[in-house]
């Protein structure tokens, strides 16, 4: 142990949420239980030393932005969902430890069905929940953990049990399902609780690090900027007021009887995913063309409307990829219209596990209709390019750093009598632009995602149709670098 | 430098004053002063540290408070 207490290992060194100005300081309010716990959190990562496979999921609620102080993998997530999107991470990377953190608001009200189903679970996380009677962020507004009389922004005259319900205690309701391994209370009003909560703290990660399941504390905190009391008369409050409401200890613990549990790493194989995905048999002829080290990465952005076949011209692509070994991610956008919505689907292809399926700045945009290339030309990265499909865009590309196709695609579908087969045809162009993967390969996997398979031979047909219009373009326009 | 000390350091401290009333030997005090965000920060009376720590753990920021202990 080292002589000096400081600031512990695991957070930043420069905190950057408030810009260059302040880079050492959080922005949480004097005396805010956050803070302290942050750091207590903070001691135990860097003491279990398990920095390097921490991933932090922050909030909503003024612990919103705890990415800026923890030097771990970080997700920050929608209101309510820390559990659920936990959950994920636990399940998507076994070996990592997920540390949940959620104040009242977020979990006892807005996502209390997310809480009670990972716990009823066994989630194999840790969760942190701070309980300061409260919703800090917004000001002040009643909270389920709010105590019968408390005046707040939303209950001025004192809650009452007729009109809000009774102060939810939480640790009580998790232990009573069968699957948490430890629920514990503590609190951060004085130096007892303190000390005692960072042992409770320190034993939550443990259980996880040691395969127990799912572990639960609840902290209670002070929110003096909500209570509008000063830091010390809050703390006093919370002892005298939430102590007796919300009674601090050991409500289960089963970590000496739980034998440890790690789930094996997910990681199927290429075969295996086809297999999943039911497109194995049929592929034993193919052969793969792409040289996968040298890969670059293909962030693709489809946009259209509904009926366009913008997603499943999405699915192809994917499916082409994964017979060319690369990893794969496609993820659709759209309305609930079923037709005449916009929709978009974001595609990403990499030699390398893909983390994010999300593709903000595509490197490849493909514009089906005019609102989408209006709405993505701006975020396409300088060097990218942009197929047009000018059967229905008139508008030109206004910019100059990107090399951009017209192609008619819904011209050359609607002539060869599938106009469905636009999506199919927007493919083919990209292809045969950039041969990312040689544009012939597409003809081996069409027919997959086709309802009716006899238009598997219409579909090569305008793949050939679009791959001569832009090998043509491309020699009518040697001298023009910026594409045609 | 002596050991056991604390050291607050100014600009991070935001004036809760938690760790002065936490100190078990009342060895930190309000400085009376403002810092450059405008909180009166607390200071260490310069004498009496026992390096317990307990200030440490009080304070909500992550660095405005070190504790140097005696060497074991
Ligand atoms: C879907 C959604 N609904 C409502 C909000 C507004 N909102 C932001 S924080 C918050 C409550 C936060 O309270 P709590 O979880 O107790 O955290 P604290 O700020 O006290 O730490 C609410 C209702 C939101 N951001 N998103
Ligand atoms: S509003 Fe309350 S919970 Fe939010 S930072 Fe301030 S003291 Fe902390
Ligand atoms: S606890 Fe920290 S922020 Fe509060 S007065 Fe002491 S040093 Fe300053």
């Amino acid at each position: 142990m080292s002589n000096i207490l400081e600031k512990p290992k695991s957070f930043y060194t420069d905190f950057t949420r408030k810009g260059s100005a302040d880079v050492i300081t959080t922005h949480y309010c004097p005396g805010c239980g956050h803070g302290i716990l942050h750091k207590m959190i903070a001691e135990a990562i860097s003491e279990l030393g398990i920095q390097d496979r921490t991933v932090f999921i922050s909030p909503v609620g003024c612990s919103v932005f705890a990415y800026y102080y923890f030097d771990t993998g970080n997700v920050q997530v929608a209101h309510g969902r820390a559990p659920a999107a936990g959950t994920g991470v636990k399940r998507a990377l076994p070996n990592s430890i997920v540390i949940s953190y959620q104040g009242d608001g977020d979990l006892a009200a807005i996502g209390t069905a997310e809480i009670i189903h990972s716990a009823n679970r066994g989630e194999a996380m840790t969760m942190f929940f701070v309980n300061n009677a409260i919703y800090g962020m917004t000001g002040g507004q009643m909270a389920p953990t709010s105590i019968i009389g408390q005046k707040t922004t939303t209950s001025p005259y004192g809650r009452k049990a007729e009109n809000e319900g009774y102060p939810i205690k939480v640790s009580e309701l998790i232990s009573q399902l069968d699957a948490p391994v430890y629920v514990e209370r503590v609190s951060l009003a004085d130096v007892a609780s303190r000390n005692k909560a960072r042992t409770v703290v320190r034993k939550a990660i443990q259980n996880q690090i040691d395969g127990k399941g799912f572990s639960f504390v609840e902290v209670l905190a002070a929110c003096p900027s909500g209570l509008k009391k000063t830091p010390l008369e809050t703390n006093e409050w919370v002892k005298n007021t939430l102590h007796t409401i919300f009674p601090l200890g050991c409500y289960k613990d089963e970590t000496a009887t739980r034998t440890p549990r790690f789930a094996p790493a997910i990681n199927p194989t290429s075969d295996q995913v086809l297999t999943a995905l039911n497109l194995k048999d049929d592929h034993s002829d193919y052969k793969a063309s792409v040289d996968k080290k040298n890969f670059i990465d293909q962030n693709v952005k489809i946009a259209g409307f509904g009926g366009q076949g913008v997603l499943s011209a999405g699915t192809t692509l994917s499916v082409l990829a994964m017979y060319e070994n690369l990893e794969v991610s496609w993820i659709p956008s759209y309305g609930p219209e079923m037709r005449g919505g916009t929709s978009n689907c974001n595609v990403r292809l990499s030699n390398k596990r893909i983390g994010s399926p999300l593709v903000e700045n595509p490197n490849i945009l493909i514009a089906m209709n005019g609102p989408s290339l209006e709405k993505f030309e701006s975020a396409v990265r300088p060097g990218g390019t942009i197929i047009v499909n000018s059967s229905i865009i008139d508008a030109k590309v206004s910019r100059k750093d990107v090399k951009t196709y017209y192609v008619p695609v819904t011209g050359i579908a609607t002539e060869m009598g599938v106009p469905a087969a636009q999506g199919v045809a927007a493919l083919a162009a990209y292809l045969a632009a950039t041969n990312v993967i040689p544009v012939e390969k597409l003809e081996h996997v069409v027919h997959k995602s086709l309802k009716r398979k006899e238009l598997a031979d219409k579909n090569i047909a305008i793949i050939r149709k679009v791959a001569e219009y832009i090998t043509k373009g491309m020699e009518d326009n040697k001298k023009c670098l910026t594409g045609f | 430098m002596k050991v056991p000390r604390v050291e607050i350091r100014i600009e991070e401290c935001k004036g809760c004053h938690l760790c002065i009333a936490a100190c078990p030997k009342k060895v930190l005090e309000s400085s009376g002063c403002l810092n450059n965000q405008g909180y009166i920060y607390a200071k260490y009376k310069g004498d009496g540290c026992i390096g317990c720590g307990i200030c440490f753990y009080s304070c909500p920021e992550p660095g405005a408070i070190k504790v140097f202990k005696k060497e074991n």
